[in-house]
């Protein structure tokens, strides 16, 4: 899939700031007075930063408001809905802390529920795509939980927590890895079976391409077919698992809570989240390309 | 739960529907143009119309994209700078037409010769030759000449009509159906929707094509022929069947030259015997003796031999039963297993007498016999330039049709049949007449069918009389004239030197020459005083092709929406088996730029000039534009351009006086008109009276032309005999060897190669959905095929290391170009191809310079040449048919080396200044 | 509204016959053409007279080729690709908006261009490739069957079926009811084997393929028996056998 910048920065930035609303939201850390102002604004400022970034990839931004209706069967719907209700439940929440207003915190946690869903959902849109075998696993909704839960805690600065969840990342991004590389092949979808010609052609045999439909390359060939060289993605994959697993895992129980050693955490595990999330969507396969030839 | 939008699917596509024909090719189906606020909105195939039944093709359908193209020329351009420069300012018409007429003039009072004009896709040839010889110049053809005249003369010398768009299978009844070369043809959609009714019917079609693509993937079997060869196989099928007896006798004594008698000895030797009256007979089977070949009751005797002389049918079954026919000692040549040809031999025989048909439908021949049924052998076949563009063509389409004429499939139900006004005799043709005389017309038509040679165009010196040389020993049955000759011969003063050449929507800077590179030098080169060697070219061309940039008046023309065009029986006519049909183009659109329709433009010319049918006795223009010629033109008594609504009251049909509202008429009815031929005269054109008395009462004959079908044809043996020292008219010496082998009067092979070394074939097809160089300023054909690729077989493939992304740099004896490759299995194992004129010029047709057409896009011409290298004896033979003259474009050898990947193809030419600005953006539908 | 249907009263869709199509691209263009006018907004072309022109097209045609296991030749076949109006279509539910929607009445997946904010989802979850999305409108288009030919009161009856089908020119589209067992395309399909892509996928694809008859299989077992041997007997003896005078 083509890794459109628009939405790399969308669920890497949105799933941080949910992560971190959702810590908020139950109170971790318990803030007051600009610290809350600056932990909030951060969260907010990324969630909606993120999904402000997700319009960009839209042919018709202006018309976003239907993207609430259908929650009934999408997940895009959903994630519209669950985040919009996330932002709204913790807002009482967030002018509680800052303000000191004491407020009781129950939105709080409904607001933290809400944006575990967001992510949950967000994770759905692409895990539920049986058209892109590799996303279409569990590691999906558990990379993007675990993006999420190790993003939001280091900025948290939940340190247990963040080191817990990005030492899970590391191993589901090697399962991810590991697993996603066998997808497509696992689905036995070949141009044989795309086309059927493999099973019920007119001579029994290899299929493959002989003229392309247009010579000249359409939507489908600049969004569905992106080819990633093996070199780079060794590169990429060292940099996400070292960026935003193991660096942070080893780092979090040692540094002291200054914000210099979040920031440089927080950035180092930024980077990693970036190098993974672009290589989930170049990496991903979309069974179209079989049409081409090119998977 | 579920509420979905309510639609309201029911919307007008337009406010009015006009009915033309189409004109992205020379198929020319009918169209029902949608028309919104006065601008095309929509167009689709009409249901009514014959030829296309209502299907449009990839480029039809597209037609919208070619009259809103921004490669439109948009006013008259007089050269100002250097030619090829483009350097050109725009002129009025009055401006334009009073230079051509300052150059044409002086050359019609002194030497008429010294104007060319020839025409490329031109649709109007009865027109346009009509307005040549009333001009009096000899140098008027057509594109035929480069295209596939072979295919025409081969049919029309031996049948009376011929493969290409003459005629078309019995796709009704037909129950196999062998393809030969051909990957789309001009009869474009009438094959396609034939294929789809065999498909439908699960009849069986065998593809005999190098190459499996198109109508020969959806073959069932395919058989990948070396090229060159198809004669070879065909004549082992014709050695299988007389094998096994498997021949229709009855067919060949009744209806064929098989039972006449060739002289065996003497200065008419291999002429066909003539009794006192100098009639051809035959050997009558119940009496043993002579009589009449078209008596009624005469039963011909195949077998006879009458003072030593043997019939036609025994020559040929002399010939055809050597055992080098036979598949075993064919098969390594053709590239074909021996059992395979084997095999099909006994599926046409078997289908074709086995399961022969028969109507029930009396008729009566020529001689007066009756029949109570026709008889169908329904075998069929269709062949094009795969035979045709080989220098041994014209023998290899004869005998295609002597494998029909034996099997009894031609003019039966289920075979090949013929489309009006063909059949049509060879003797029924004219002659070509070629005499220039200095203010006059010519005598009669520039391109005939020579039957002797004292009717080749030559001079009293011996000297060719055209500039192409057509008619001449070079090629005697130059049918078409030779337009790729026009320029190099033109340059080289070879004949003579002519002073303006006149080009008509021919991209002869480009695609349609042999090789692009070497005209494009003639056409700027010049002599030691500075002039041009060919001093002016006047071009009329509706877009800004790679022509333009060398000519130094531009007539642009309308798209074809914007005139008036006429498909005239007199030409080429839509005609189906069972209807002769013609049709017309009208404006359904105003143009919105400073052109006109060449056509009105000619006649305008013509009448400047002084030219005598042009003009009225007080010298002004005898016809207001093309449309004013088209009704009232009369070409013999009674007969003008449209057969359609004639009189005056447009109640006669075929005959008739001109009718003022004809083309009203006409698009009334969509366009188009079709006399329909009667049942009794559906089959068996040539010789049943039904049709033959309908043919002269719808004009297309002035009396019944019955014939036999020259499996033997004597005007080639008059030829041959003249290259074995017989007779007056001699050939050149260099010549003999040739024209005795290429002139024999039965068909047979001879391999179209030199043994040079270069032993990979190379051939082009023309895509589906590109019509020669035009389709690519079609902003929607265009991203179906902006590129091209060199398609090589596995074996070479493999052999060089290709991988995909690679480059290929093909040689031949006469150029190198460096282009992408690509692999295909499905393609014979000595052969490379490519898409025919995807290449283009940089700074053509209105594209970006760097649009794929021109940076990887590429043309195999630049690898042919006109003529052959040097063969040792000092003489660069012609690279075409020694018979007709046809370029053979795909007697190309070349050798392959992997060039890796590049970044683009060469060679690549210098971008050619802009005749019009570049496209942005398209028009869209409103 | 993005659920689908349980259950549709037709199931309107095209048989399309493998062993017919030419891959001549006339459906392509005819398409491109009738769309560029018709239901929704035009389909845009970007860049068309330069270096990379690209547009939406609702119909591709495909051309592939198999190589056989065995000796016998390659073949080439050509492969048109459109919309499937998949009973279990996966565009419409992931659909945020509701603009995707398969219709009660005939089956017909279509797009509600109005409501459609681009975002591409539904592209991604076609497995067949059938949506492009319009560069210019930020709408997603797809084959709408041309439910505004089918059923166009201002048309002809007889035109009343998809502008691909009216013009493929060999006949190798068909349109028609598949939930009516007598119809054409069902019979059709019934007849040569139409069969489903990609069904593993769960799409349940309403248009059939045909597929292409077998190929180079001719039966070499009877070759024509010569009349006799003309080695042995002559030229003379062929002819007296041939013209029935022995
Ligand atoms: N390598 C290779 N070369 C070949 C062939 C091949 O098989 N292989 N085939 C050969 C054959 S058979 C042929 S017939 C030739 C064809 O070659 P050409 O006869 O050159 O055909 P086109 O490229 O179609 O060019 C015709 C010209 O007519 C112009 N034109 C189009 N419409 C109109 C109009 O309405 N009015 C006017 N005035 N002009 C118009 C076009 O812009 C174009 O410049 O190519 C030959 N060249
Ligand atoms: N779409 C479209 N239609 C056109 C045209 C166009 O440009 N585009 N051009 C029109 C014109 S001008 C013409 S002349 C006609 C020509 O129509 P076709 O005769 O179909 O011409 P080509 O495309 O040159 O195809 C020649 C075929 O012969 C095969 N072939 C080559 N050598 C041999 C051989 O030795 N033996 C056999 N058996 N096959 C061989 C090639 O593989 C190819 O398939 O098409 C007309 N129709
Ligand atoms: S075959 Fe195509 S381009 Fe040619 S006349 Fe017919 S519709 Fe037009
Ligand atoms: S083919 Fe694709 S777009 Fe069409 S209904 Fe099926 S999934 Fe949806
Ligand atoms: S692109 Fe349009 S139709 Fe497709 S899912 Fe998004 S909103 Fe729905
Ligand atoms: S049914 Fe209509 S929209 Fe669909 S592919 Fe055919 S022409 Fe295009
Ligand atoms: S129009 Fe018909 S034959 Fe041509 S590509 Fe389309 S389906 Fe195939
Ligand atoms: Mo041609």
């Amino acid at each position: 899939m083509h890794p459109a910048p628009s939405v790399i920065i969308f669920t890497v930035f949105s799933g941080m700031g949910f992560g971190l609303l959702a810590f908020l939201g139950v109170g971790l850390p318990a803030t007051s007075g600009w610290a809350a102002f600056f932990l909030w604004g951060l969260g907010y400022g990324l969630a909606v930063g993120g999904l402000l970034a997700s319009t960009f990839h839209l042919g018709n931004p202006q018309r976003f408001l239907r993207a609430f209706t259908q929650w009934r069967s999408s997940w895009l719907s959903r994630e519209a809905i669950a985040s919009v209700g996330c932002l709204l439940a913790l807002a009482p929440v967030a002018l509680s802390d800052w303000l000191q207003l004491g407020w009781p915190r129950g939105l709080g946690l409904i607001g933290a529920a809400l944006a575990v869903l967001t992510i949950f959902c967000t994770s759905m849109i692409y895990a539920q795509l049986k058209t892109i075998p590799r996303w279409n696993h569990w590691t999906t909704p558990a990379l993007f939980m675990l993006f999420a839960g190790a993003g939001g805690a280091i900025l948290a600065g939940q340190n247990g927590a963040g080191a817990v969840f990005s030492a899970l990342l590391v191993a589901v991004l090697l399962t991810a890895f590991r697993i996603g590389d066998g997808a497509f092949a696992a689905r036995a979808q070949t141009l044989g079976t795309a086309t059927g010609l493999g099973i019920i052609g007119p001579v029994q045999g290899a299929v493959r391409v002989f003229e392309q439909p247009h010579t000249s390359p359409n939507y489908l060939m600049r969004e569905m077919i992106y080819l990633v060289a093996r070199k780079h993605v060794e590169k990429l994959r060292a940099l996400a698992l070292i960026g935003a697993g193991i660096g942070p895992a080893l780092l979090l129980p040692l540094t002291p809570p200054t914000m210099m050693g979040f920031a440089v955490i927080a950035l180092l595990h930024l980077i990693g989240a970036f190098a993974a999330r672009w290589l989930f969507f170049a990496q991903a396969e979309h069974v179209v390309g079989l049409y081409y030839g090119q998977r | 739960m579920n509420t979905q939008p309510r639609l309201a699917p029911s919307h007008p596509i337009g406010d009015e529907v006009r009915r033309t024909t189409c004109y992205m090719c020379a198929c020319r189906c009918g169209i029902n143009v949608h028309m919104k606020s006065g601008e095309v909105a929509y167009i689709e195939g009409n249901r009514d119309h014959p030829i296309n039944k209502g299907v449009l093709c990839a480029k039809g359908a597209s037609g919208i994209m070619q009259i809103n193209a921004p490669s439109r020329l948009r006013a008259p351009l007089r050269r100002i700078g250097p030619r090829g420069s483009g350097a050109f300012e725009e002129i009025s018409w009055d401006e334009a037409l009073a230079l051509a007429v300052s150059w044409l003039k002086p050359l019609r009072e002194t030497a008429p010769e010294k104007l060319a004009f020839f025409t490329g896709r031109d649709q109007s040839q009865s027109f346009t030759g009509w307005w040549a010889q009333a001009f009096g110049t000899p140098n008027y053809a057509a594109h035929g000449g480069f295209c596939s005249v072979n295919m025409a003369a081969g049919g029309i010398y031996t049948i009376g009509g011929a493969f290409w768009e003459f005629g078309q299978p019995d796709w009704d009844r037909t129950k196999l159906f062998i393809l030969f070369g051909v990957a789309e043809d001009h009869d474009s959609n009438p094959i396609k929707i034939g294929l789809g009714k065999l498909k439908a019917r699960g009849v069986r079609v065998v593809g005999v094509n190098p190459i499996r693509t198109g109508y020969n993937a959806v073959a069932d079997d395919w058989l990948g022929i070396t090229p060159g060869t198809d004669g070879l196989l065909i004549l082992s099928l014709i050695h299988c069947l007389f094998q096994a007896g498997k021949i229709d006798l009855d067919y060949l004594a009744q209806f064929t030259n098989a039972p006449l008698l060739i002289v065996e000895d003497g200065p008419e030797a291999g002429m066909i015997m003539k009794n006192a009256e100098s009639q051809p007979f035959v050997i009558d089977r119940t009496t043993g003796q002579p009589a009449p070949w078209d008596a009624k009751g005469v039963q011909p005797d195949l077998g006879a031999v009458y003072n030593g002389n043997r019939t036609v049918f025994q020559h040929m079954a002399q010939r055809y039963l050597a055992p080098e026919y036979a598949p075993e000692a064919v098969a390594g040549r053709c590239g074909i297993p021996a059992a395979r040809i084997r095999q099909l031999a006994a599926d046409l025989a078997r289908i074709a007498f086995d399961e022969a048909i028969e109507i029930d439908q009396p008729w009566t021949d020529f001689r007066g016999n009756s029949h109570e049924k026709m008889i169908g052998r329904p075998v069929s076949f269709h062949a094009m330039r795969g035979i045709s563009a080989h220098s041994n063509g014209f023998q290899t389409a004869r005998a295609l049709h002597v494998l029909q004429i034996i099997l009894g499939s031609i003019e039966t139900p289920g075979g090949y049949r013929l489309k009006p006004p063909y059949p049509k005799p060879v003797d029924a043709h004219p002659t070509p007449h070629f005499t220039a005389a200095a203010g006059k017309p010519l005598a009669g038509p520039h391109l005939g069918y020579v039957r002797h040679p004292e009717q080749l165009a030559l001079k009293p010196d011996g000297s060719p009389a055209r500039i192409d040389k057509a008619f001449t020993w070079d090629a005697p049955f130059s049918a078409h004239g030779l337009m790729h000759m026009l320029i190099p011969n033109a340059h080289a003063g070879d004949p003579y030197r002519i002073d303006t050449l006149f080009l008509y929507m021919a991209n002869m800077a480009w695609n349609s020459s042999m090789n692009s590179g070497e005209v494009i030098k003639m056409l700027t080169d010049q002599g030691a005083d500075g002039e041009y060697i060919i001093p002016r070219i006047i071009y009329s061309d509706a877009y800004a092709s790679e022509m333009v940039a060398y000519a130094d008046l531009i007539l642009p023309d309308t798209t074809y929406m914007e005139r008036h065009d006429c498909i005239s029986l007199l030409d080429r006519p839509i005609s189906e088996p069972d209807a002769a049909g013609d049709s017309i183009r009208w404006p359904v659109v105003e143009p919105d730029r400073d052109v006109r329709p060449f056509q009105s433009v000619l006649l305008d010319l013509g009448a400047r000039l002084g030219l005598p049918p042009m003009v009225r006795e007080d010298g002004a223009p005898k016809f207001k534009d093309y449309a004013d010629y088209i009704q009232n033109h009369i070409r013999r008594p009674g007969v003008g351009p449209l057969i359609g609504w004639r009189g005056a009251d447009g109640a006669q049909t075929g005959r008739g006086d001109a009718n003022p509202n004809q083309l009203d008429r006409y698009i009334e009815n969509g366009g188009f008109f079709q006399a329909h031929v009667p049942a009794a005269g559906a089959f068996y054109k040539p010789w049943n009276m039904a049709y033959q008395d309908w043919a002269v009462q719808t004009s297309l004959f002035e009396s019944p032309q019955p014939y036999l079908f020259s499996i033997y044809s004597e005007p080639m043996r008059r030829f041959q005999a003249a290259a074995e020292g017989i007779g007056p008219h001699q050939p050149p010496e260099h010549l003999r060897e040739t024209l005795k082998r290429a002139m024999d009067p039965l068909p047979l092979w001879y391999s179209p190669y030199q043994e040079n070394g270069y032993t990979i074939h190379a051939l082009t097809q023309r895509p589906m959905d590109m019509y020669h160089s035009w389709g690519s300023q079609n902003a929607w054909l265009r991203q179906i095929r902006g590129r091209n690729f060199l398609y090589i077989p596995t074996k070479i493939w493999r052999e060089h290391g290709f991988k995909d992304g690679d480059f290929a740099r093909v040689t031949s004896p006469t150029g190198e170009i460096v282009v992408p490759a690509a692999h295909m299995a499905a393609l014979n194992e000595n052969t490379v191809w490519t898409w025919n004129a995807i290449g283009k010029r940089k700074g053509a047709w209105a594209l970006d310079e760097d649009a794929p057409e021109s940076t990887t896009g590429f043309l195999l011409n630049h690898l042919i040449s006109e003529l052959l290298p040097d063969m040792g004896d000092g003489i660069r033979r012609s690279n075409s048919d020694p018979v007709t003259g046809q370029a053979a474009w795909f007697d190309l050898r070349v050798k392959i080396e992997n060039a890796g990947p590049q970044l683009a193809s060469s060679p690549a030419f210098a971008a050619i200044p802009r005749a019009v600005p570049q496209g942005k953006t398209r028009k869209a539908p409103q | 509204m993005t659920s689908l249907p349980t259950h549709t009263e037709k199931r309107l869709g095209l048989a399309i016959d493998l062993d017919t199509c030419v891959g001549c691209q006339a459906c392509v263009t005819a398409c491109k053409g009738w769309n560029d006018q018709g239901y929704g907004a035009p389909l845009s072309d970007q860049d068309p007279y330069g270096a990379a022109p690209s547009g939406a097209f609702l119909n591709r045609v495909h051309s592939y080729e198999i190589t056989a296991a065995d000796q016998s030749a390659a073949v080439i076949v050509n492969f048109p690709r459109s919309c499937l109006h998949c009973e279990d279509a996966p565009c419409v539910p992931v659909c945020p908006t509701g603009a995707s929607y398969k219709r009660v009445e005939d089956g017909i997946v279509l797009v509600n261009e109005d409501s459609c904010i681009g975002c591409g989802l539904c592209a991604w979850a076609c497995p067949y490739g059938a949506r492009e999305m319009d560069a210019d409108m930020g709408v997603m288009k797809k084959c709408t069957l041309c439910v505004d030919r089918i059923y166009n009161d201002h048309l002809p009856e007889e035109d009343r079926v998809p502008a691909c089908v009216r013009t493929c020119p060999t006949g190798a589209r068909h349109f028609g009811d598949f939930a009516d067992p007598e119809s054409t395309v069902s019979k059709l399909s019934a007849a040569r084997g139409g069969y489903d892509l990609m069904p593993d996928l769960g799409t349940r694809p309403t248009n059939k393929y045909l597929p292409p008859r077998r190929k180079d299989a001719p039966d070499l077992s009877a070759p024509l028996a010569p009349l006799l041997d003309i080695q042995a007997t002559g030229f003379a003896g062929w002819l007296d056998k041939v013209l029935g005078k022995i």
